[in-house]
C-alpha cells in the first residue's frame, strides 16, 4: 500500500474514533441540562439521580473526545501539508473559530459542570452546563461548516493555486451545510436517545426498578422515536442536495451505473467496479427515481458519467459508499421500528412491567447510534473522492510525502490503542451501569449540598 | 487594515505573538498537570487521588492551549505547519498517543472497576512521560533546525529529559501551592530534586541555540544587544537562586508564600521560552522560512484576528474565574 492510501486509513481511523465522542457528547450535553433543569423545576430527586448517573458517561466520553480531537489538529500537519497550503485560506478561519469560540468554551465550564456543584451557586452551575451543551453545538456548527465546504465550495477564487477567501457569508452558508448540520444535530440526538434508553433497560434487566432508570428509559424512548421521522426527513433532503451538487456520490450510494429514467432502487448487491455493473441484485423497479426526483421516470445519474476519456475513474470507489449508505439507511430503520414500537409497548405495559424482549433489544441497540453515524460519514466522505476538497483540490495531490512505512507503523499504534480503549469504555459504560442497578451510592441523595462531608468514601472523579 | 502599515508585515507579527503567547501559556499550564502525572509513582495511593484532584478541574482547558497553538500555527502559516509535523511525525505521535492515555486514564482511573485502578494511574504517568519526553525531544530538533542527523537527535533526547525534569519541577511547584501537610512536604522535596531538570535545560538550550547559526550568535553577541539582553539571564539566575532559597525554607507557618515556588517557575519558563523567541525570529521553521514568507492572507488573518480581539478576552477571564472557583487547596474531586 501507498503513502496516500494508508494516510487515507490513518485519517479515517482517527476521525472516525473522534467522532463516536463528540456524537455523544453534543446530544447528552442537551440532555443533562434538561436533566438538571427538570430536578430544578419539579425538586424530584429522581433527575438529579440521572443526572448524576449520565454526568460521569459524559465527562469519560468529553475526555475521549478532546483527546482524539488534539490528534485531529496534528493530522493535517503531519499528513495533508496540501490542505491547508491549498485551502489555508478558507479552512484556517473557520477552525480558528470553532476552537476559539468552542473549544475553550466547553473546556473551561466542563471543569465547573463537573466539580463545581458544591461551589457556587445552583444558578450558576445550570449556566455552567448550559454553556459546555452550548459549546459543543458550536464546536458542530464551525466544523461541519468547514466539512460541508469542502463538499460545496463557493465565495473564493483561485489564485495561482491557492484559494482566497471573497465572501464569508457564501462559504459559511455553502449549499449543503444546512442539511448536514442538521443531519448531524439529529444524528447525535439519536446516538444519546438509544444509548439512554439501552443502558437503561440493561440496568432494568439486571433488576434496577429505581425511578430514575424508569424516567431515563422514557426519556431515551420518547427522544428516540420523536427524532428518527425527523432524522428520515433530514436525510432525504440532504440526499437531494447531494444529487444537485455531487451528482458521482448519489450514483454510487444508488449502485446506479447508466444515466436515465426509470432507475430501481437496489436493496442489495455486490456492485462490481472492474465489470461496472452489480451482482445479485435486488431491486424495486422506479424506486430510486422515485425517492430522487419524486417521479417513477425521473432521471438519475448513473456512474458512467465520471469515467474520463482514457478510462481512469473520475467517481468514488462504489462498494464502500454503496453498503455505507444500505448499513445508515438499515440502523435508521431499525431504530425507527425499535423506538415506536417501545412507544406502544410503554403505553401498554408501563416502564415498570415493559417485556423482557424490548429491554434486550433496547439494550443490544445502545450503540447503534455510532454504527448508523459512522456509515453515514463513511458514504459522505468517500462519496467524495478522488476529491478532497471537490473540484479544487484532489486527495492525492494534498498527501505528505512520510514513507509508508512510517504511515503504516503509526497507523497500527493507532489502531491498537484506539480497539483497546472503545473496549475500555464500553466495559466502563456496562460496569457502571451494573454499579447503579445494585443500587450502590450514588453521592447524590440530597443534592445541592455544600461543604465536604463524607468524602472519604468516595474516588476523586465520581 | 492598513491603519497600521502594511498588513503582510503586522499580521503576521501579530500572529506570531499570539501563537508565541499560546504556547507560553501551554507549556506552563500543561507543564505543571503533566508534571503532576511525572509525580504520580512516587506518591502513595491516597495521595495519587489527591494530585489528580490538583489538576482535575483544569486540565481539559490547560491542553486546549496546545490545540489553539498548533492551530494558529495551521492557519497562520500553513507552509510551516506542514514543513514542522512532516518532520517531527514520529515524536508526533508519541506526544498524541501519550496525551489520548492520559486523558483518557484521567477519567478511567476513577470509574472503572477498583481492580483495574493500578492499571490505569500506571498509564495516565506513561502518557505524562510520553508527552513531555516528545514535546522535549521536539524543542530540541526544533533548535537544531528539524535536520536528522545523530548529533541533532543527541541533543534532542537530552532536553527531552530536561524538559521532563523541568516539568515535573513546574508540577511539584503547583502541589506546593495546592496541597498540605505531609503532601506538600514531599512536594517540597520533588521540588528539590527535580530543580536541576530546570537549570540544565535552561542552560543546554541558552548554550546550544547561538551556536546552531552565527546569525543567532550575532543577534545575541553584540554591542549594544549584548546589554539590552543581560536582564534575560540575571533575571534567571536570580529566580533559580531565589527558587534554591525558598525551597530550603520551606514550608512556611501558616502557609506563608506557598505560591511562590509555582509563580518563580512561571517566571523561568517565560525567561526562557523569550530568549528563545528572540533568537528565532523571524524565523518560523528555522533558518528557512520566515512568518512573513509562511503567512496565508491577509484577508483571512484578518477574520480570525478580529474574531480573536473579542474572544480571547473572554477566554481570559473564565479561565480565571475557573481558577477562582477552585482556589484554595485541591479537594477530593466529586460531581456534587
Amino acid at each position: 500500500m501507498d503513502t496516500l492510501l494508508l494516510s487515507r486509513i490513518q485519517f479515517g481511523a482517527n476521525i472516525s474514533f473522534h467522532i463516536l465522542f463528540p456524537t455523544i457528547t453534543i446530544a447528552l450535553g442537551w440532555m443533562l441540562l434538561f436533566f438538571k433543569v427538570k430536578f430544578s423545576t419539579t425538586g424530584e430527586s429522581k433527575w438529579m439521580d440521572a443526572y448524576m448517573f449520565w454526568v460521569k458517561i459524559f465527562a469519560l466520553s468529553f475526555a475521549m473526545g478532546v483527546v482524539s480531537g488534539i490528534t485531529m489538529s496534528f493530522q493535517f500537519g503531519t499528513n495533508w501539508p496540501g490542505f491547508m497550503e491549498t485551502v489555508g485560506n478558507v479552512a484556517g478561519p473557520l477552525l480558528a473559530y470553532e476552537i476559539m469560540t468552542a473549544f475553550f468554551l466547553e473546556a473551561v465550564f466542563l471543569g465547573i459542570m463537573l466539580f463545581g456543584a458544591s461551589r457556587v451557586k445552583s444558578w450558576v452551575h445550570t449556566l455552567a452546563t448550559f454553556l459546555v451543551a452550548f459549546g459543543t453545538t458550536m464546536s458542530t456548527f464551525w466544523i461541519i461548516v468547514l466539512n460541508s465546504w469542502m463538499h460545496t465550495p463557493q465565495g473564493y477564487e483561485l489564485i495561482d493555486g491557492v484559494v482566497h477567501a471573497t465572501n464569508w457569508f457564501e462559504i459559511v452558508f455553502n449549499p449543503s451545510m444546512p442539511y448536514r448540520f442538521v443531519h448531524m444535530m439529529l444524528a447525535s440526538g439519536l446516538t444519546v436517545a438509544f444509548l439512554i434508553a439501552g443502558v437503561s433497560a440493561l440496568r432494568m434487566l439486571w433488576g434496577d426498578r429505581s425511578e430514575s432508570v424508569k424516567s431515563a428509559l422514557r426519556v431515551g424512548i420518547f427522544t428516540g422515536a420523536a427524532l428518527i421521522p425527523l432524522q428520515i426527513l433530514a436525510g432525504d433532503f440532504h440526499g437531494l442536495n447531494t444529487l444537485e451538487y455531487q451528482p458521482a456520490k448519489v450514483a454510487a450510494m444508488e449502485g446506479n451505473w447508466d444515466t436515465g429514467p426509470n432507475v430501481p432502487l437496489v436493496l442489495f448487491a455486490l456492485p462490481d467496479q472492474d465489470a461496472r455493473e452489480n451482482r445479485f441484485e435486488v431491486a424495486i423497479p422506479n424506486g430510486a427515481s422515485l425517492i430522487l426526483t419524486h417521479k417513477m421516470d425521473g432521471v438519475v445519474p448513473g456512474l458512467n458519467d465520471f469515467v474520463g476519456e482514457n478510462g481512469e475513474v473520475l467517481h468514488p470507489p462504489v462498494a464502500p459508499v454503496f453498503f455505507g449508505f444500505r448499513i445508515m439507511v438499515a440502523t435508521g430503520m431499525a431504530m425507527l421500528l425499535l423506538s415506536w414500537g417501545g412507544l406502544v409497548l410503554l403505553r401498554k405495559y408501563g416502564a415498570d412491567s415493559m417485556p423482557k424482549l424490548a429491554l434486550y433489544a433496547f439494550a443490544g441497540m445502545s450503540f447503534s447510534g455510532w454504527i448508523a453515524t459512522l456509515a453515514g460519514w463513511y458514504t459522505t466522505e468517500i462519496g467524495r473522492q478522488p476529491w478532497l476538497v471537490q473540484g479544487v483540490l484532489s486527495t492525492k495531490d494534498a498527501v505528505s510525502d512520510v514513507p509508508a512505512g512510517m504511515v503504516l507503523s503509526t497507523l497500527i499504534g493507532y489502531l491498537v490503542i484506539y480497539g483497546l480503549l472503545v473496549l475500555a469504555y464500553i466495559g466502563v459504560i456496562t460496569y457502571l451501569a451494573r454499579k447503579a442497578a445494585r443500587g450502590e451510592a450514588l453521592p447524590t441523595r440530597n443534592f445541592p449540598r455544600r461543604g465536604d462531608s463524607n468524602v472519604a468514601a468516595l474516588q476523586p472523579g465520581e | 487594515m492598513d491603519y497600521f502599515g502594511d498588513p503582510a508585515v503586522w499580521l503576521p507579527w501579530s500572529f506570531a505573538a499570539l501563537m508565541g503567547l499560546s504556547i507560553l501559556i501551554y507549556v506552563v499550564l500543561d507543564g505543571f498537570d503533566l508534571g503532576v502525572g511525572l509525580l504520580m509513582p512516587l506518591a502513595d495511593d491516597a495521595e495519587k487521588d489527591r494530585l489528580v484532584a490538583s489538576i482535575g478541574p483544569f486540565w481539559d482547558a490547560n491542553e486546549t492551549w496546545l490545540v489553539l497553538a498548533v492551530g494558529l500555527l495551521l492557519v497562520a502559516f500553513p507552509p510551516a505547519h506542514g514543513i514542522i509535523l512532516t518532520a517531527l511525525y514520529l515524536p508526533v505521535f508519541v506526544m498524541l498517543i501519550g496525551l489520548i492515555l492520559r486523558g483518557v486514564s484521567f477519567e478511567m482511573r476513577a470509574k472503572a472497576p477498583l481492580a483495574q485502578k493500578k492499571l490505569w494511574n500506571g498509564a495516565f504517568f506513561a502518557g505524562s512521560l510520553m508527552a513531555s519526553l516528545s514535546q522535549g525531544f521536539m524543542l530540541g530538533m526544533y533548535i537544531m533546525g528539524l535536520t536528522w542527523t545523530l548529533p541533532h537527535v543527541g541533543f534532542a533526547l537530552l532536553t527531552a529529559v530536561f524538559l521532563t525534569v523541568g516539568y515535573s519541577f513546574i508540577g511539584a511547584a503547583w502541589l506546593i501551592w495546592k496541597t498540605e501537610d505531609r503532601l506538600q512536604a514531599r512536594a517540597i522535596g520533588w521540588a528539590k530534586g527535580g530543580i536541576w531538570g530546570l537549570i540544565l535545560g535552561i542552560g543546554a538550550i541558552s548554550l546550544a541555540t547561538p551556536f546552531v547559526s552565527t546569525r543567532i550568535f550575532d543577534k545575541w553577541f553584540s554591542w549594544p544587544e549584548f546589554a539590552y539582553l543581560s536582564p534575560l539571564p540575571i533575571l534567571s539566575v536570580g529566580l533559580v537562586v531565589f527558587l534554591w532559597w525558598q525551597l530550603s525554607r520551606m514550608p512556611l507557618r501558616n502557609d506563608r508564600w506557598s505560591w511562590t515556588p509555582f509563580a518563580a517557575a512561571t517566571g523561568l519558563f517565560t525567561l526562557a521560552y523569550g530568549g528563545m523567541a528572540y533568537s528565532f525570529y523571524p524565523y518560523v521553521v528555522p533558518e528557512t522560512i520566515t512568518i512573513y514568507e509562511a503567512a496565508s492572507a491577509p484577508e483571512s488573518l484578518f477574520i480570525i484576528l478580529l474574531g480573536t480581539m473579542f474572544v480571547l478576552p473572554a477566554i481570559l477571564g473564565y479561565t480565571i474565574l475557573s481558577y477562582y472557583i477552585f482556589r484554595g487547596k485541591a479537594r477530593a474531586l466529586r460531581y456534587d
